[in-house]
């Protein structure tokens, strides 16, 4: 039935115009697949990477205003006023995204929210941009010899280019970028873990969505024939938002019913409002601002999940039997000096976390770091693997100092890693969740996910990710999402993610918490086959059997200095340790 | 950013409630808070009866929710043909907009307290576009602009302070000052900053989130609406003009990297003169320069702080 929703609904879609359908519903179903066009820059935007934009009606401006100026001053043909519009709004959405995404939360709403404020005052105030009256008399769009018209000429193209976006949107979504896209909402720690630059990501995603707005304003232009200063300014971009939380965010044909419920009702509310208040004004704001806040209370994932609930859910087809193997790094010979940590000190104000630490992880090695509760080891994980600066010291890796650089060098340098606080997609399956490591060893970006040029990767990364889990014994459960999972499971899921970057040295943060006696065994029977396959293994654990029994050295570390060190024997006969755990006696 | 729009709209509603009294008027404020407090009344009602509250308790919480809304209606009512001085009718308007805070956050954002701030973001945005468009249906899209405060103008050495400077100077002094050692001295004052950065810890330690909530969002009202009367001599005020001003004191706090209220005075005078400036030089480019103006700012806090993460 999936298969052929969307072939259906793009056939009716284009074929609407031959259909005995009044002028009335052409423009209607023309201005839903234009908002439908900026709806899904949002949903990327805000549904899928968590990041807000008030500006998106400026893009659309943008696009418009370009395309008018062009063809009406210059007589410059559509095609080419649709690439100079594009430009600027590449342009203008690298510039907003520079300054503001690598800084947190309220600056890119803050910046996009001043971008069209100040645009909107630019279109106003021009003289060579007509001021209030805009640019009037735009040609009608013709294509290839063809004049399009405003009608039903025009409405093929609208919903061709919708339509292509949306597929583009779901090939995206389905990919190694975009499944590094979707990591962006749960907070850049992991994704940077794995290799992925998130700046670089949310930029991508601000691009796409400014684009996606350029060429629905390229359309409006030749649509209206005229361009003027209102339709671009910020309660618009409100609107648009509206239109995608409406919609459900995340959901990309989400994007379409929010434009068209928007769009259907907002002519009803501006006939009705001002005859039942009894005076003229813009007051279908007060329906949409309570609605708005409605259905974030009432329905969070919005109107498409009414709709979505009743269609099976995708399943994804193995199609990667026979893959060829993604590349492994040369394994490091055993006994090499692999990780040289010298004196790392971390303070955090007066509080000094980690104070002179110095261990060694050789080629081969399983070392253990344990301590009491506070001791520092999860900071210590933080400083080895860049997710915190260091205040003094040296970290090595295979000789080379590593410290300062940020998590995801470090990660596709072969040092991975798992959270004490699992850090996963719960909407994502386990096997997705799982390819998310594979991102720094394979290579494909956004255009070759929407063109479908990836497929032979996503092949290999998917086969990679399946072998991984096997290997953790996940493999049964890898079509779940991974928010059905109970905490033990998850750990392993981290560990196969880990393991999907192809690591030289995994760093485990407790992965042996929320597992039951027989799962804990399985999982130091797996670990110890890593160690066989040349993979050096640095964990942190609470579990005295399963550390004792599996680590050749340990290090104890208790209030942020290294206690002692040595073999799981030394440590355990050792009376400062026993002093650390129990106390001493008086 | 919630904090803007808080903090906008009652800068709208303070001016042209002050306006509105001035003229021998009810104003609509009046209205809209009664409607307000009789939809979170409601709404109590509703919760209460699925909780199934006794009847009484639901009684006594909506007293409590209408009695200051209509108390300050019938003062309102009483008052406003009445044309009594300045300050009575500033202070009959800080009293009739301040409650709008609590009622807002009680009816839009209470039930939302634990949802991210992304959904909080968009929340706001629903509450501003409601909010413009009620204010425009009980203020009308009429502009007004207010008399003075205190006429009286002074020469010190070449510059001509007008009183109005004067007065709204020493507000915004001691705004800082106070707000300053609220949050700083004030048992209460460190509770609401303990919440803003931990609710659950705040929570655990026994501060209640919600009642801090209501308390930042009076607080916002409050400012807002005072700022909307110290404002109001010097522009014409319309009911969406809070908006603006909001972003422009947004504009100002992000010089200060949200955290520090003298640098927001700095950064205030400072767009406050880039708008003077280019309104005298470039008059068309007024508001593009101001808005234009938060992108170095923002190359500077990038710059100066890139690893601001949130996790």
């Amino acid at each position: 039935m999936r298969r052929w929703a969307f072939p259906a609904f793009a056939a009716v879609m284009l074929a609407l115009p031959l259909l005995p359908v009044p002028d009335f519903w052409i423009t209607q179903s023309i201005y839903i697949g234009l908002y439908a066009l900026v709806a899904l820059g949002l949903v990327l935007l805000t549904g899928v990477a968590g990041l807000i934009s008030f500006g998106q009606a400026a893009f659309v401006g943008v696009g418009a205003y370009t395309a008018a100026f062009l063809a009406v001053r210059l007589g410059l043909s559509p095609p080419l006023t649709l690439l100079a519009g594009l430009a600027l709004c590449v342009a203008a959405a690298l510039l907003l995204g520079a300054l503001t995404l690598r800084m947190s939360g309220h600056y890119l709403p803050l910046a996009t929210i001043a971008w069209g404020l100040a645009l909107n005052y630019t279109m106003a105030n021009m003289e060579w941009l007509g001021k209030y009256d805009g640019i009037l008399g735009i040609p009608m769009l013709s294509l290839f010899g063809v004049e399009l018209g405003t009608g039903r000429g025009l409405h093929p193209l609208v919903w061709s280019l919708a339509l292509l976006a949306a597929l583009g949107c779901l090939r995206l979504l389905d990919s190694r970028a975009g499944r590094a896209i979707r990591a962006l909402k749960s907070g850049s720690t992991m994704a940077e873990a794995m290799g992925i630059s998130t700046f670089r990501c949310k930029l991508t995603v601000f691009v796409i969505a400014a684009m996606l707005a350029g060429v629905s304003g390229w359309l409006f232009a030749y649509f209206q024939r005229s361009v003027s200063p209102s339709p671009f300014g910020i309660n618009k971009g409100i609107e648009y938002l509206f239109m995608a939380v409406l919609g459900g965010v995340g959901k990309v044909w989400g994007a379409f019913a929010g434009a068209a419920a928007v769009r259907l009702t907002e002519d009803q509310l501006q006939v009705l409002l001002p005859r039942l208040l009894g005076t003229s004004g813009n007051f279908e704001t007060i329906v949409f601002g309570i609605v708005l806040v409605g259905v974030l209370k009432y329905a969070p994932d919005g109107l498409w999940s009414f709709v979505g609930r009743w269609l099976p859910a995708p399943q994804r087809r193995r199609d990667w039997a026979g893959a060829s193997a993604l590349p492994r790094r040369a394994r490091p010979p055993r006994g090499e000096a692999l990780l040289q940590v010298q004196a790392v000190r971390k303070q955090f104000g007066g509080l000094v976390a980690v104070n002179d630490v110095s261990f060694e992880v050789a080629g081969g090695d399983i070392v253990a770091l344990i301590g009491p509760n506070g001791a520092g080891k999860s900071t210590l994980f933080n400083l080895v693997t860049g997710v915190l600066p260091l205040s003094a010291g040296v970290v090595r890796w295979r000789g080379a100092d590593i410290a300062g650089k940020p998590s995801r060098v470090i990660a596709r340098l072969g040092i991975s890693r798992t959270f004490q606080h699992v850090k996963m997609i719960p909407e994502m399956t386990v096997l997705e969740n799982v390819a998310l490591g594979g991102y720094g060893r394979t290579r494909c970006g956004a255009l070759r996910a929407v063109l479908r040029l990836d497929r032979a990767e996503e092949r290999q990364l998917f086969a990679e990710a399946e072998a991984q889990l096997a290997r953790i014994g996940l493999a049964e459960r890898a079509h779940e999402p991974a928010g059905n999972l109970a905490l033990g499971p998850q750990r392993l899921l981290e560990i196969a993610r880990a393991l999907a970057t192809d690591p030289a040295l995994l760093l485990l943060d407790e992965p042996a918490a929320g597992l039951r006696h027989h799962e804990k065994q399985a999982l130091a029977a797996v670990l110890r086959q890593l160690k066989a396959d040349g993979i050096s293994l640095l964990l942190v654990e609470h579990d005295m059997d399963f550390v004792m029994g599996l680590a050749d050295r340990v290090v104890v570390m208790e209030f942020g200095t290294k206690l002692m060190e040595g073999t799981p024997a030394q440590v355990q006969a050792s009376p400062a340790v026993r002093a650390a755990y129990l106390g001493t006696e008086h | 950013m919630t904090g803007v729009q808080t903090c906008a709209l009652p800068i709208s509603f303070g001016a042209l409630t002050l306006a509105l009294l001035q003229a021998g008027r009810v104003p609509g404020t009046v209205w809209f808070l009664l409607a307000l407090a009789g939809v979170v009344v409601l709404q109590d009602l509703v919760n209460g009866v699925r909780q199934r509250r006794s009847a009484l308790r639901l009684l006594a919480q909506a007293a409590r929710t209408l009695a200051w809304p209509a108390a300050v209606s019938l003062l309102a009512w009483w008052a406003a043909p009445r044309n009594l001085p300045m300050p009575a009718q500033a202070l009959l308007t800080l009293a009739l907009v301040t409650p709008f805070g609590t009622l807002i956050y009680r009816l839009a954002y209470e039930s939302l307290a634990d949802a991210s701030v992304l959904v909080l973001l968009i929340v706001s945005v629903g509450v501003h576009f409601a909010l413009v468009g009620l204010g425009l249906y009980f203020f009308g899209a009429e502009g007004f602009r207010n008399p003075s405060f205190w006429d009286q103008r002074f020469s010190l050495g070449g510059i001509t302070l007008s009183g109005q400077a004067l007065i709204i100077f020493a507000a915004s002094v001691a705004l800082i000052i106070g707000l300053r050692l609220y949050f700083e001295r004030s048992l209460a004052g460190k509770a609401l900053r303990a919440t803003a950065v931990n609710r659950l810890g705040a929570r655990l330690m026994g501060i209640s989130s919600s009642s801090a909530g209501r308390l930042s969002f009076t607080m916002a009202a409050f400012i807002g609406a005072l700022s909307g009367l110290l404002i109001g001599p010097t522009t014409t005020v319309f009911y969406d003009s809070g908006f603006l001003i909001g972003l422009k004191g947004f504009v100002a706090a992000v010089f200060a990297g949200l955290a520090s209220y003298p640098l927001a005075l700095v950064g205030a005078l400072g767009v406050g003169l880039l708008e003077s400036f280019s309104s005298f030089w470039a008059s068309a480019f007024k508001e593009v320069i101001v808005f234009g103006a938060i992108l170095p700012v923002l190359l500077w806090r990038s710059l100066r702080d890139p690893h601001a993460e949130d996790d």
